[in-house]
């Protein structure tokens, strides 16, 4: 099946939201721009090493899928969890530190840029390994429900991940169960390089959720507007006790997929008409079009990431080192 | 006092005690529900514990194994049954990239309180895809514990303590045991941190575990009959393994074989010896011996099934050897 990889027109419509939570909703993908694009700076300087995942382009799906959880939920994520765990209350500071390897991040360093995990926020990680996340979710939800606990487990992958064995053994396992979780795909139509269409049979994510028997919504991952009323519509099914439900988020990376990808996939053209769609300055458009953001309005709120941004390279930079004789610390308990 | 039953039933009264015990624990995995497990270790289970505790997986090895995994993120303390060691392998992925990685990649913010229970061994013509001994493999992994029941008092006691341990625990059944009949005293104590010798000897230390002991045992007594006394350490504990109850016998017999079902190559064997000479060299007498599996995948016609493994007339053969 081929697959568009055209960009559809800039979203447009109302924001059915008050100014409050619409500016709260619009910082938050300001704040997850502003710590990427530092952390891309930091990585040139050799501050940052490994590799780095940049989440730019993809902003609304996060924003606005986790603004529709509650703090008890559980949340999944992949090697690309910045914003994720940004969004889900994490100390920008303890993700900044982590990424420089220091003790003072979220993993003590052990981390690093893909591993952001905080029992807090009851982020479960930052996992690495493509499609791994999703059968942990099936085991969180299925915690919850034997505990009688009112929690969903969100898990976030990417459209690779559907490839993997472990997609359709845990959407199965989700469905037959009746697990509380909530499948999310960021579906950016390139797992690393290679396009949706030539590593799938079907290319319509949906149909192969479907198949598992449960519900599956698609949703313009690019419009904020849309992503935040469909997953709370998805939340609300979980959360009814019938299920999981598959939500596929139509999303693009405006950057490579790491710091080592020279992008000889796609065409810059593509990614251009793409960055026309960029969630930030449509969103931006359609509140100031609405009364609801002043260009003030957005030069504070973008002033105020850049404050959170300088305070957490702040703390990484003042951060120390954990000591090489605590090198085997962690593995075990006890 | 004691009684006697077999491994089965001990392994059965083990995992009853346990979800007895605590409404956190739950069994699942292939054919534990309806079909009583594969081995009828959890026969009558279904019944008694409901579906929600015993829950029947579809063939979905990666999927269930990971669930379990998630579910002890999430407060619970399952038991997941793996049909044989062989088909672990399709759940390779989440028990060494998440299970023993977790905490450390947290930081120590989360830890995984789970047990993984497989079926090991060769013995029963069951041909090369049901019959490996990869044990070893797993005990290479940092962030697992790694156990070898060989006993009725191990069969019936390991499972409590690798529940009650925060971290992941995989615990390997050799078939082979299976019908062994034992005698259970009444006042067992069993720790899953030791080795532990199972026959006193002098003059060679026989190390080994899981279904070679009996093997290991049967060859002591037939060492015995021509006047060389084996001391018989069953490691018990694969990771980590209990180093000093090893030197100490080896540095008692100042001989040493080390039987092992996993195969030579990069075996559990090989650690053990290269233990021995880290740490004990100067105190033996001849250069250790190990009888392991042939390099061969374990084949289905039974007089080639019983060459390829450790056998007691092997063993003999490698202690003589010592002391020719």
């Amino acid at each position: 099946m081929t697959v568009d990889h055209r960009a559809a027109p800039p979203p447009t419509g109302p924001v059915p939201w008050d100014k409050k939570f619409a500016l709260r909703l619009l910082a938050d993908m300001v704040r997850i721009r502003r710590m990427e694009e530092k952390s891309a700076e930091l990585y040139g300087a050799g501050k940052i090493r490994g590799f780095l995942h940049l989440y730019i382009g993809e902003e609304a799906t996060a924003v606005g899928a986790l603004h529709a959880l509650s703090a008890e939920d559980n949340i999944v994520a992949t090697y690309r969890e910045h914003g994720h765990a940004l969004v889900r209350g994490m100390d920008m500071g303890a993700i900044m530190a982590e990424m420089y390897g220091k003790r003072e991040g979220c993993a003590h360093g052990r981390g690093g840029s893909m591993h952001l995990f905080d029992k807090a926020t009851r982020l479960f990680g930052g996992n690495a390994i493509v499609g791994g996340g999703l059968p942990l979710a099936v085991g969180l939800g299925l915690a919850a429900k034997m505990q009688n606990e009112n929690r969903l487990t969100a898990c976030f992958f990417g459209d690779g991940a559907v490839a993997e064995g472990a997609f359709h053994e845990s959407l199965n396992l989700a469905a037959l169960w009746k697990l509380p979780v909530l499948f999310c795909c960021e579906n950016n139509l390139y797992g690393m390089g290679t396009a949706l269409e030539r590593s799938e049979s079907q290319t319509d994510l949906c149909v192969k959720a479907a198949s598992y028997n449960m519900p599956a919504l698609k949703v313009d991952g690019m419009d904020i507007v849309a992503v935040h009323e469909i997953t709370k519509q998805a939340v609300q099914r979980v959360r009814a006790g019938d299920g999981p439900v598959f939500v596929e988020y139509q999303t693009y990376r405006f950057r490579a997929h790491s710091m080592f990808d020279a992008e000889l996939y796609r065409q810059k053209a593509e990614v251009e008409e793409w960055k026309t769609r960029g969630p930030i300055h449509t969103f931006s458009a359609r509140l100031k079009a609405e009364g609801k953001l002043t260009e003030e309005d957005f030069l504070a709120l973008d002033a105020a990431a850049n404050a959170e941004v300088d305070a957490a390279v702040a703390f990484a930079e003042a951060g120390t080192w954990e000591p090489v004789e605590d090198l085997l610390k962690d593995v075990h308990t006890s | 006092m004691s009684r006697r039953l077999n491994y089965r039933e001990a392994m059965r009264e083990a995992m009853h005690e346990a979800l007895v015990a605590d409404p956190r624990v739950f069994l699942m995995g292939e054919d534990v529900g309806m079909y009583g497990g594969t081995y009828a270790f959890s026969k009558g289970f279904l019944d008694e514990f409901g579906p929600e505790r015993i829950r029947d997986t579809p063939l979905s090895e990666l999927g269930f194994v990971g669930a379990a995994i998630g579910a002890a993120l999430g407060g619970m303390r399952p038991i997941v049954e793996v049909m044989t060691v062989n088909f672990s392998l399709l759940a390779l992925d989440q028990i060494v990239n998440s299970a023993a990685l977790y905490r450390h990649m947290s930081g120590g913010q989360f830890s995984v309180p789970l047990v993984i229970r497989m079926t090991t061994g060769a013995g029963r013509q069951l041909a090369a895809q049901h019959s490996h001994s990869l044990e070893g493999w797993y005990a290479h992994i940092p962030g697992i514990k790694v156990l070898a029941p060989a006993t009725i008092e191990d069969a019936r006691g390991m499972l409590a303590p690798a529940l009650a341990d925060p971290d992941p625990v995989v615990i390997f059944e050799h078939a082979g045991l299976f019908n062994m009949e034992g005698d259970l005293a009444d006042d067992w104590t069993v720790d899953i941190r030791s080795a532990t010798v199972r026959r006193e000897g002098k003059d060679v230390a026989i190390i080994t575990h899981g279904g070679s002991l009996p093997k290991a045992l049967a060859a002591a007594e037939q060492l015995a009959a021509t006047g060389i006394d084996a001391e018989v350490l069953d490691l018990r504990v694969l990771r980590p393994l209990d180093t000093a109850t090893i030197m100490a016998s080896v540095s008692k017999c100042r001989h040493a074989v080390v039987v092992d079902e996993g195969w030579r190559t990069g075996s559990l064997a090989a650690e053990v010896m290269a233990r021995i000479m880290e740490n004990v060299f100067y105190e033996l007498d001849a250069p250790v011996a190990r009888v392991c599996s042939e390099e061969v995948p374990i084949p289905y016609a039974k007089h080639l099934e019983e060459a390829a493994l450790p056998q007691p007339e092997k063993i003999v053969a490698a202690v003589r050897g010592l002391f020719s």
